[in-house]
C-alpha cells in the first residue's frame, strides 16, 4: 500500500472528474457522464457524524482496497468453479455437483482442504526464500489490481502511470518463481522457475508493444482515458476493431504471462512434475494458485479495458437514457450506468475467461523452442509492425486514431 | 503536530531508507551469491518506491521494469545456468585485500559525503510535475537528449550482437583472438532425431496387432 500512500495529502484517492478537464472540452467528442463519486458522499456522511475531512478520508482508504481484494478472491473462486464445470462439459462429464447447488460450493471446498493441509518445508530446502517465493508471486498480481476500473470513478487509483505501472508489477513475479524453484533445491523445481522466467521476459516485449499501440491512439497511459477514448459509438468504437492484431498479441501474450495451457512449460506435469510448484504444500502453494487464477482474471480484465471498451455498454448510455427521455445526471440514471458498468466489465473479462479456460481443454501444450520461436520470431515482429502500422494509421486518420 | 499524510511519508522514507542500506550492504557482505542477487532485486525495489515518494511515478515504474524485471533477473539466470563447479584456491593476503577495498569504498563514501555537504542544494526543490512527468520525459528524450539516447540505443544494439556473435559458437573454426584451431567439443553436434523411423520399428509392431 507504498503506493496509496505516497499521494500528497489531500489528494483524494477517487479522483472526481473536475480532475481531467480535457473530457470537458468543448467539442470533445464523447459525453461523459460524471459517475458517481462514492467518497465524497461517504465522506460527507462521516462528517455529518462529528468526523474530520482528514479522519474521514482516513477511514475511507482501506474501504476500496478490501472491497476489490475480496472481488478478486470471490473473482477466483468464480473462475475455479467455471473451470471444474467448463472442463466436465468439454470432456462430456458432469464436474462438481454435489458441493452445493451445481457444485458451486466446490472451489471453497478446495480453498478449505488448502488451508488445512500441512505447511510442509523440505528439510534440504533453503527455508526463508521457499517462503518468500510464494508471497512474491502473489503480492504483485494483487497490487496490479489498482488500475483496474469499473466505471469512471470506481477504481482504487487512478494513478497516471496507469497500465504502465501494471507492466513493471508483473516484471517482478519472474523472481518469486525463480527464487521458489531455487530454493526447493530440486532440479525440476529449478528448471521450471528458469523456464517460468524465461518465459515471462520473452512475452513480456510484444505485450508491451501492443499496449504501446493502444496507448499511442489515447495518448495516455491511465486506464480511465484509456476507456474513455473508446466511449462516444458504443460497441463501434472499441479498440478491437482499430487494433485486432494488437488485440491477438495481448491476448496470446497474457495467457503466456499467466501460465495457461497452451503456454503451462513451467509447470508442464508430465516433463518437470509441476515445475517449481513442486515442493509446495498447504498454503504455500494455494498462495501460487490463487495468484494464477487472480492474474487470469486480472489480464481478462485489462483485455476488455483496452480493447473491448471496458465498462462501456454496446450502446451508449447516453442515447438509451435520451430515447427513455431521462436525463444522464439523474441520481437513479447514475446509479442504473454505474451498475450496468461494473457488470459490463465482468461480463467482458468472464467472456475472455471463457475462452482461456476452452482453450485450456482443448488446445495441446506447445514445446519450449516452439513457445520461444513463437514469442521472439513472429509476436515480436508483428508487434512492432502494428506499432509502426498505428503510428502511421494516427498520422494519416488522427479523427479515427486519435490524434 | 505533522498531518496523517506528512507522517505516513516520512515513515516510508525511514523504512524505504533502511531497506537500501541495509539490503546494498548484504549484497556486498553475503557470502551466499544467491542472497546477494535476491537481495539486490530488493534494493532496486526499494529505490523505486523512493522514486514514488518523490512522485516520480512514471521513473518509479520504469526503474522497477528495467532494474528488476530485466536487469535482476538475467543476473539471477546467469547465476542458476552456470553450475560449473570450481575449487575456488586460496586467495594470498585476503585479508590485506579486504581491508584495502574497505578503505577504496570508504574514500569513495567520503568524497560523495562531502560532495553533498557542501552543494548548496535549493531547498526545497522545484515542485514535482507528478503525473506530467511522463509527457516532460518524452519531449527531452526527442529534443535535447536526442544523442545520448541515440547513443544508448547503438550501445545496447552492439551488444546485442555481441551477444549473438558469442552464443553461435558454431560459426567459428578459429579462435577469433588467437588464431588457433577452436575447441571443436564446443561446437554445436548436428541433432540426432527424435522421431524414430516409421518403417523400422513401427511398422512390424503394426503388423502383429490383429
Amino acid at each position: 500500500m507504498v503506493i496509496a500512500s505516497a499521494f500528497p495529502p489531500g489528494s483524494p484517492l477517487v479522483h472526481p472528474l473536475a480532475a481531467l478537464p480535457g473530457l470537458w472540452a468543448p467539442g470533445s467528442l464523447a459525453v461523459v457522464s460524471p459517475g458517481l463519486d462514492l467518497e465524497s458522499s461517504f465522506s460527507t456522511l462521516l462528517q455529518g457524524l462529528g468526523l474530520t475531512p482528514a479522519v474521514a478520508h482516513l477511514v475511507w482508504l482501506p474501504l476500496p482496497m478490501l472491497l476489490v481484494l475480496v472481488a478478486a478472491v470471490v473473482g477466483v473462486l468464480v473462475t475455479v468453479w467455471l473451470e471444474r464445470k467448463i472442463s466436465a462439459a468439454v470432456q462430456q462429464r458432469i464436474g462438481p455437483e454435489y458441493a452445493g447447488a451445481l457444485g458451486v460450493l466446490q472451489p471453497l471446498a478446495d480453498g478449505l482442504k488448502l488451508l488445512f493441509k500441512e505447511d510442509i518445508i523440505p528439510a534440504r530446502a533453503d527455508g526463508l526464500l521457499f517462503t518468500l517465493g510464494p508471497i512474491l508471486v502473489v503480492v504483485p498480481v494483487i497490487l496490479s489490481w489498482l488500475v483496474v476500473p469499473f466505471g469512471q470513478d470506481l477504481l482504487i487509483s487512478n494513478v497516471g502511470v496507469g497500465i504502465f505501472l501494471w507492466i513493471a508489477l508483473s516484471s517482478i513475479q519472474p523472481i518469486g518463481l525463480l527464487m521458489s524453484g531455487y530454493a526447493s533445491n530440486n532440479k525440476y523445481s529449478l528448471l521450471g522457475g528458469l523456464r517460468a522466467a524465461a518465459q515471462s521476459i520473452s512475452y513480456e516485449i510484444p505485450l508491451a508493444l501492443a499496449v504501446l499501440a493502444v496507448v499511442m491512439m489515447s495518448n495516455s497511459l491511465s486506464t480511465v482515458d484509456i476507456v474513455n477514448q473508446q466511449t462516444g459509438a458504443g460497441i463501434l468504437s472499441w479498440n478491437i476493431w482499430r487494433q485486432p492484431v494488437g488485440f491477438l498479441i495481448f491476448w496470446i501474450c497474457a495467457l503466456a504471462e499467466c501460465e495457461r495451457l497452451p503456454f503451462d512449460l513451467p509447470e508442464a506435469e508430465e516433463e518437470l512434475v509441476a515445475g517449481y510448484q513442486t515442493e509446495y504444500a498447504g498454503m504455500k502453494f494455494a498462495l501460487f494458485y490463487l495468484g494464477s487464477y487472480i492474474n487470469l482474471v486480472l489480464s481478462a480484465l485489462l483485455v476488455s479495458v483496452l480493447y473491448l471498451g471496458g465498462w462501456g455498454f454496446p450502446v451508449p448510455v447516453e442515447w438509451l437514457a435520451g430515447a427513455l427521455g431521462q436525463s444522464v445526471d439523474a441520481p437513479v440514471v447514475q446509479v442504473i450506468t454505474g451498475s450496468l458498468g461494473i457488470v459490463m466489465t465482468v461480463l467482458k473479462a468472464y467472456l475472455l475467461v471463457f475462452f482461456a479456460i476452452l482453450l485450456r481443454w482443448t488446445v495441446p501444450r506447445v514445446r519450449i523452442d516452439q513457445l520461444l520461436n513463437l514469442g521472439w520470431k513472429f509476436l515480436l515482429p508483428i508487434a512492432l509492425v502494428n506499432l509502426l502500422v498505428t503510428a502511421a494509421l494516427k498520422l494519416a486518420f488522427p479523427g479515427v486514431f486519435g490524434g | 503536530m505533522m498531518s496523517i499524510a506528512d507522517s505516513t511519508q516520512f515513515l516510508c522514507f525511514l523504512a524505504l531508507s533502511a531497506a537500501v542500506l541495509f539490503g546494498a550492504l548484504g549484497v556486498v557482505l553475503l557470502p551466499n551469491i544467491v542472497y546477494s542477487a535476491f537481495l539486490l532485486g530488493g534494493v532496486f525495489l526499494a529505490v523505486s518506491g523512493l522514486y514514488l515518494l518523490l512522485n516520480a511515478s512514471f521513473v518509479a515504474a520504469a526503474q522497477m521494469m528495467i532494474y528488476v524485471g530485466a536487469v535482476n533477473v538475467l543476473i539471477l539466470f546467469a547465476i542458476m545456468l552456470v553450475n560449473k563447479k570450481e575449487t575456488l584456491a586460496v586467495i594470498p593476503g585476503l585479508a590485506l585485500r579486504r581491508i584495502l577495498s574497505g578503505a577504496v569504498c570508504a574514500g569513495l563514501l567520503g568524497l560523495l559525503l562531502r560532495v553533498d555537504f557542501t552543494t548548496p542544494w535549493a531547498l526545497p526543490g522545484p515542485p514535482s510535475i507528478g503525473d506530467g512527468a511522463t509527457i516532460r520525459i518524452g519531449e527531452h528524450l526527442f529534443s535535447d537528449y536526442l544523442l545520448p539516447f541515440e547513443l544508448a540505443s547503438v550501445l545496447l544494439l552492439m551488444a546485442m550482437i555481441g551477444a549473438i556473435v558469442l552464443a553461435r559458437r558454431d560459426v567459428f573454426t578459429s579462435d577469433v583472438i588467437t588464431g588457433e584451431e577452436a575447441d571443436q567439443g564446443l561446437i554445436e553436434k548436428t541433432r540426432t532425431p527424435l522421431l524414430i523411423k516409421k518403417n523400422l520399428q513401427i511398422q512390424p509392431l503394426l503388423e502383429k496387432t490383429p
